[in-house]
């Protein structure tokens, strides 16, 4: 038993010994056995489904068997333009996108700057990670715990009642508000890491030149924190360009873009013109990502 | 003396548990250069955070030009700081860093350009108004931060550290500068630092902290040559026990030889064997042990010897001479354990 370790023991080593050294000979050959499992993934997967959309958006479907057509034709995209309803849908989930980020930062940014800079640091950890718990509930279960807090006799009008007021029942302000609640913590990560990496002498230099919070804050941590903030914003804008299923829950009958694509892809079966509609959201935040490279938020995801 | 710029009481401050400043009482003049010098951990930072107003303090006052201002927060105070790091905007250009003060304050447009831009020239960094502080080296930082406190022209300048982050050469050339700014404005400066050769060369005077107290105030010679207490004999330069008293070791003579003749008369002396000896240029460092058990360190300036004559005397036995007038005592409780091996 002896001898037959002694001798495993010095074979194997060796034979690793010398693979080890090959590969160290050929950083090329270390490269692609690194890389070549994920980057098969990335073009099959990633690329693959996205060049797969692009292209159905240029095809059509048989109107009597519904049987897609694999010939090529801009008459999709005539839709789009030529049909002023989804324009409308277009142009309301923009605006829907854009209210979710700009609560999300009106909201995120004192909570990040309270978990960055005041908060104890030993508290910190236990910040983010109440920050991240929601993101570890179900999607569903919340955007349905939002619809009974929305009902009639829901908590939120309960709430409100005492003051005369009523909450907005379904439809797109309760879309807004839900979708900046989901996405928040999207915008208060990236948003805290920059402002813990600002050092804290910069804030102490700024009062220290006679400057007081509100300009301090406005002179110092909002144009250093821009490109977190930015970031912050690529998820809130894309992550509510896409949605449909809170739209479903309590947009009442206000329909986005991603409902559009739902039902032509059910209901409608018409895969085409989905892909269609899809594409618009893609060319959209493909012109998001453009501008916010040139904030350097890119470098803060 | 004068009306005091800058004066401390009973100053305590606590974090949590640990006592950072633990009753400090200071009293620093007009257009003074003073320094607190101790090593890390002696509160001296928090001393200066506590004066410009980054911490409030748990107990004690803090005066600024006699109004009591321990209750103000760093925009309501009339000191500006240096700080260690720097603490540059770095997404403001030179010119609009130095300006930021004027321009939180509601300087004129006009006027706040032609201070900044003479504020720079008096740091000698005139050219590089429009450079981001990510483009500068750490010298031309270091002035940007002087300017940019200096242009608000505050009753009191602190500056934390200032000089740490900067190489030998370069950290020589800005404690000459600091000096000339210093005596030009005629502001008071009070200048935290670990290094005593930087808190004797620069100070006035000088605090010596340790653990959150102050340990001896006093002119530079007097905090060298007269130190009230063992931490102070320790730590500005390094002391030797010889018998009861104490000698710097660059006041002690060495002689070397087998049969010395008697002492000259007037000094001490005392007999002993060369343990150790470093060459380092300028002078050489021999670690004496004397036969009465003591172990000093003797500095000798190498004025007729070469690094070959002086390595060779390990073992040698010499005679160590020093003027009684040098001699100083500490308190026994603190006197500094004997000097080991010498530091490299």
């Amino acid at each position: 038993m002896d001898d037959d370790q002694g001798l495993t023991a010095g074979r194997r080593p060796a034979l690793r010994r010398r693979a080890a050294a090959l590969l160290h000979r050929r950083p090329r050959l270390r490269l692609s056995l690194l890389l070549s499992a994920p980057l098969a993934w990335l073009v099959a997967g990633y690329l693959g489904a996205l060049a797969a959309i692009f292209v159905t958006a240029f095809w059509t479907t048989d109107v009597f068997t519904g049987e897609v057509v694999r010939q090529f034709t801009l008459a999709n995209f005539q839709t789009l333009v030529d049909e002023p309803v989804y324009r409308t849908v277009a142009l309301r989930s923009l605006g829907v996108a854009a209210a979710v980020t700009v609560i999300d930062a009106v909201v995120g940014v004192p909570m990040a700057l309270y978990m960055a800079k005041v908060a104890k640091p030993r508290h910190r950890p236990y910040l983010v990670i109440a920050i991240l718990a929601p993101l570890w509930a179900a999607y569903l279960v919340k955007a349905y715990a939002w619809r009974v807090m929305l009902a009639e006799g829901g908590l939120v009008n309960e709430a409100l009642k005492p003051f005369g007021l009523s909450g907005p029942g379904y439809g797109l302000t309760a879309t807004v508000i839900v979708l900046a609640y989901l996405w928040l913590p999207y915008m208060i990560l990236p948003v805290y890491t920059g402002l813990e990496r600002l050092p804290d002498s910069l804030l102490d230099a700024s009062g220290d030149l006679g400057a007081r919070p509100l300009r301090t804050l406005r002179s110092v941590v909002l144009p250093l924190a821009f490109p977190a903030l930015v970031a912050g914003s690529i998820f809130t804008f894309s992550l509510s360009l896409g949605d449909y299923i809170t739209v479903k829950i309590v947009g009442g009958r206000r329909q986005l873009l991603g409902n559009v694509v739902y039902d032509n892809i059910g209901a409608a079966n018409n895969l085409p013109f989905a892909a269609a509609v899809a594409t618009i959201p893609v060319v959209v935040m493909l012109g998001y990502l453009a501008a916010a490279r040139r904030t350097g938020a890119l470098r803060e995801l | 003396m004068p009306e005091a710029a800058v004066r401390i009481r009973d100053l305590r401050k606590t974090f949590g548990a640990v006592e950072a400043v633990a009753g400090v009482d200071l009293d620093i003049g007009d257009g003074e250069f003073f320094s607190m010098l101790g090593p890390s951990g002696s509160g001296k930072t928090t001393v200066l955070r506590l004066i410009a107003g980054f911490e409030r303090p748990t107990a004690g006052t803090v005066e600024l030009g006699g109004v009591d201002v321990t209750g103000l927060a760093p925009f309501d105070r009339d000191v500006n700081t240096v700080f260690q790091d720097y603490a540059l905007f770095p997404h403001l250009d030179v010119l609009r860093n130095v300006e930021y003060g004027l321009k939180v304050r509601r300087v004129p447009r006009a006027a706040r350009r032609e201070r900044a831009v003479e504020a720079l020239r008096s740091v000698r960094l005139d050219g590089l108004e429009r450079r981001r502080p990510g483009e500068l080296s750490g010298g031309q930082r270091q002035r940007v931060a002087l300017a940019r406190a200096l242009v608000n022209e505050p009753r009191v300048l602190l500056l934390d550290e200032p000089l740490g982050a900067l190489d030998l050469k370069l950290r020589e050339e800005m404690q000459v500068e600091l000096k000339s700014i210093q005596r030009r404005a005629g502001i008071t400066f009070v200048f935290v630092t670990h290094d005593q050769e930087e808190a004797l060369t620069l100070s006035d005077r000088v605090a010596v902290l340790d653990r959150g107290r102050v340990q001896q105030v006093g002119t530079p010679a007097e905090v060298y040559e007269r130190p009230a207490t063992g931490f102070v004999a320790g730590f500005v330069g390094t002391s030797n026990r010889v018998g009861d008293v104490c000698v710097r070791p660059e006041k002690l003579h060495v002689e070397i030889g087998d049969d010395l003749p008697g002492p000259p008369g007037g000094g001490r002396h005392a007999l002993g064997t060369v343990a150790e000896v470093v060459y380092a240029g300028a002078v050489t460092r021999f670690v004496i042990d004397l036969d009465s058990g003591d172990r000093v360190v003797a500095l000798q300036q190498n004025l007729r010897t070469s690094s070959t004559d002086v390595t060779r005397q390990r073992g040698a036995r010499v005679r160590v001479g020093w003027e009684a007038a040098h001699e100083f005592r500490v308190p026994s409780d603190a006197v500094p354990a004997s000097p080991a091996a010498p530091a490299s």
